[in-house]
């Protein structure tokens, strides 16, 4: 008999135990088997990044895998366009969410069309990680949750994990996708070990689906990314107050799993939509949406949104009152009791 | 009083301070090398011209008439509908050509928007080149056909891009230099700066050519820039900037040529000025006499491409009246095939329009193509109705 089902104490002790780890061991194990692979961006080389996400590529692939850019976010995205044009899958770090701004336009110009502009010939393959969302204590400018703006552009697939399993998975699928990839993470969850399996994940799956993180009965929190821990403690919580609450980690945004989602809601009959991005114009009003067009006629209440409010990224010391909380998701799911008027 | 009394006491010793600045206080490299020379290169019309093959001139020379028919031919179209709209290169041809002509199969072309002639005189279909401004489909040939990226519309975008495919296919070990072409304007976009800085951080085998030619639409160059010249911007990169006469298409080859060969000894990037003249108006939907005067249009007139280069090759005898006519006939075939072709209606499939947007179509984008295909159903049954 061989060793089946052990697993070897070198891959024990590299079992990533964080999202930090997991999305380092990802974009290694995908420049290992890769030569195509090539990391970009400020401060991704020497230093490994500001989170350390890239913490050693440079040291094991060589400053021309891993390469230090100058400080200039439409010139790394512009670059990464030129080097995916010509074989290359470029792997670009933002450092934060909105220093992403002034590369916008060639995301939305070049990026998310180039495919379409050129009939398939051109496909772009790039994966653009961003560093996103509050609860970190930063100033301005660190802290924006700008999924909005990269679900309004098509041609660009968007996915956010929330376990370290996840941020395995949708990073290597992410990389291995012949379409460009905005990598939403979550940076509050870097250090986070929630939700880690004790497999090693080697599993990659094409992205777009959503899964059930917590089945329940009576009610849905529909969520992704930062917010997926949030709706797993409200869960519990509400279980006192006998809400037997589904919570469906959405994990890609585009494509949108509408079946998974429509299917928990039609089990359930209620639904709230959780997210940290302003409530106006965000995500959950397209999702809301989304699953009252499917699920009118099983729902018990309409479908409620719990959001950050519709203002600036607040300074640090208000964040708290900002961010959807387990109180402010649990006040939600009180008013799915939902009654008419007599 | 006291107070005064005080701060002199202090002063010479806050005087005294004076420490020795670190090395890194001075400039790293001596600009004097990048600096363009004050006078833009010129071959036509100087003792140089003698020195210039017979073979490139007249090879540059049938383009130069080719490539104008081409201009005027597709704003006829324009004015029959068949085009949406067609920024001219008018007077701009010789940079065009050259342009073109400069590049080894392995090179890759970075156009604009305006830059349709410098593809096609690089061997793309003079119909494909002009789907964008048709309207059928934005790009219209595959770039890896005649390695021409797509023509870019947004300003200076496609200078990064060209810096990144420069860098890649340095890293692959591959012998491939690409030439980005921009106008006067397209060099206040940021993407121009962040695309010259990257080039010149990592010694890219890139060129930048600039066609400088004196308007961004209505906006002349003295509102642009304050800069000496548009080359001068080389030198704050670090990298050597050229000046050309940009109506001087033996100058613009051999100024590109220098460049390219510059690039592909791994010197690094260079930056191009030629100084050319748009003659016709920023499209054909623009009126460029609100904004110059007919004189300054005549002097450029008189320096045309065309003619500068007829002169010379006339004067050395390399050709004649029927040389002259031969070009123009030829010219007038392409013309002639161009609107023949584009007067045939484009096919166009609507599951295109669902068809590239992703690499396999996402379950909204099926549903979204379910409906048109419904959509088109019932169209077609309500046409079969009517006609019975």
């Amino acid at each position: 008999m061989t060793a089946v089902g052990t697993v070897p104490v070198a891959a024990e002790a590299a079992k990533p135990a964080t999202m930090a780890q997991a999305l380092r061991r990802a974009m290694r194990d995908a420049m290992a088997e890769d030569p195509s692979v090539h990391v970009l961006g400020e401060d991704v080389g020497t230093l490994g990044g500001v989170f350390r996400i890239t913490d050693g590529l440079a040291a094991e692939f060589g400053d021309e895998r891993c390469t230090d850019t100058p400080l200039a976010e439409a010139g790394i995205l512009g670059a990464a366009v030129g080097m995916a044009m010509y074989g290359l899958r470029p792997v670009v770090e933002m450092q934060f969410d909105a220093f992403a701004y002034p590369s916008f336009e060639q995301l939305i110009s070049h990026v998310a069309k180039m495919r379409n502009r050129t009939r398939g010939a051109m496909p772009l393959p790039i994966t653009v990680r961003v560093p996103y969302g509050g609860g970190i204590g930063g100033v301005e400018h660190h802290s924006d949750s700008s999924e909005a703006y990269y679900m309004a552009t098509p041609g660009l697939h968007v996915v956010t994990p929330a376990t370290v399993d996840d941020a395995y998975g949708l990073l290597r699928a992410a990389i291995a996708s012949d379409d460009p990839v905005i990598f939403l993470e979550p940076k509050r969850l870097y250090w986070s070990k929630a939700q880690w399996s004790q497999d090693a994940p080697t599993e990659v799956e094409p992205i777009g689906r959503a899964v059930v993180r917590r089945p329940g009965r009576s009610a849905t929190l529909i969520t992704y990314g930062p917010s997926v821990p949030v709706c797993l403690e409200a869960a519990e919580a509400a279980q006192e107050e006998g809400w037997d609450l589904e919570v469906v980690d959405l994990r890609s945004l585009v494509p949108f799993d509408d079946e998974t989602v429509a299917a928990s809601v039609r089990r359930t009959g209620r639904a709230v939509v959780v997210h940290e991005s302003a409530g106006f114009g965000g995500p959950g009003g397209e999702i809301a949406a989304r699953v009252t067009e499917r699920c009118f006629h099983h729902l018990e209440a309409p479908v409620l949104r719990v959001a950050g409010f519709d203002i600036p990224y607040p300074p640090p010391m208000l964040e708290r009152h900002h961010l959807p909380g387990v109180d402010r998701v649990l006040d939600a799911v009180a008013r799915l009791q939902w009654e008419t008027e007599s | 009083m006291k107070k005064s009394s005080t701060s002199v006491q202090e002063l010479p010793a806050a005087a005294a301070y004076r420490p020795t600045p670190p090395p890194a206080w001075r400039p790293r490299t001596d600009p004097a090398p990048l600096l363009p020379d004050p006078e833009p290169y010129r071959v036509l019309g100087t003792d140089a011209a003698a020195g210039a093959e017979p073979a490139l001139l007249l090879r540059l020379y049938t383009e130069l008439v080719r490539g104008r028919r081409y201009n005027t031919q597709a704003t006829a179209l324009t004015k029959q509908g068949r085009l949406a709209v067609y920024p001219s290169s008018t007077g701009q041809e010789a940079c065009e050509v050259a342009a073109a002509l400069v590049l080894r199969a392995e090179d890759w072309l970075f156009p604009s928007y305006r830059d349709t002639l410098a593809a096609v005189a690089r061997g793309l279909d003079p119909v494909q080149a002009l789907t964008l401004l048709r309207g059928d489909w934005h790009t219209g040939y595959d770039p890896y056909e005649h390695r021409v990226a797509p023509l870019s519309t947004p300003l200076a975008t496609q200078l990064p891009h060209a810096v990144g495919l420069a860098h890649a296919a340095r890293l692959k070990g591959d012998d491939v230099v690409a030439l980005a072409l921009v106008g006067d304007g397209g060099t206040s976009e940021g993407d121009f700066h962040e695309a010259l800085n990257f080039a010149a951080v990592w010694r890219a085998p890139v060129v930048f050519l600039v066609q400088n030619n004196g308007f961004a639409i209505s906006v002349p160059l003295a509102k642009q820039s304050a800069a000496p010249s548009l080359a001068h911007k080389a030198v704050g990169y670090g990298m050597p900037g050229r000046l050309v006469d940009g109506n001087d298409a033996v100058a613009v080859h051999t100024v590109l040529g220098e460049a390219m060969a510059r690039a592909r000894r791994g010197e690094g990037p260079t930056l191009v000025e030629a100084v050319t003249y748009r003659v016709d108006s920023h499209t054909n939907a623009d009126d460029a006499t609100r904004y110059r005067d007919a004189e300054e249009v005549e002097t450029w007139r008189a320096h045309d491409p065309i003619r500068l280069l007829e002169h010379e090759l006339t004067r050395r005898g390399l050709l004649d009246e029927a040389g002259i006519a031969e070009a123009a006939e030829a010219a007038e075939r392409m013309a002639a095939r161009l609107r023949d072709r584009m007067n045939a209606e484009p096919a166009l499939d609507p599951a295109d329009l669902f068809a590239h947007v992703y690499a396999e179509r996402t379950p909204q984008l099926r549903e979204q193509e379910a409906l048109l295909r419904a959509e088109l159903d019932a169209s077609a049954g309500e046409g079969a109705g009517e006609a019975r």
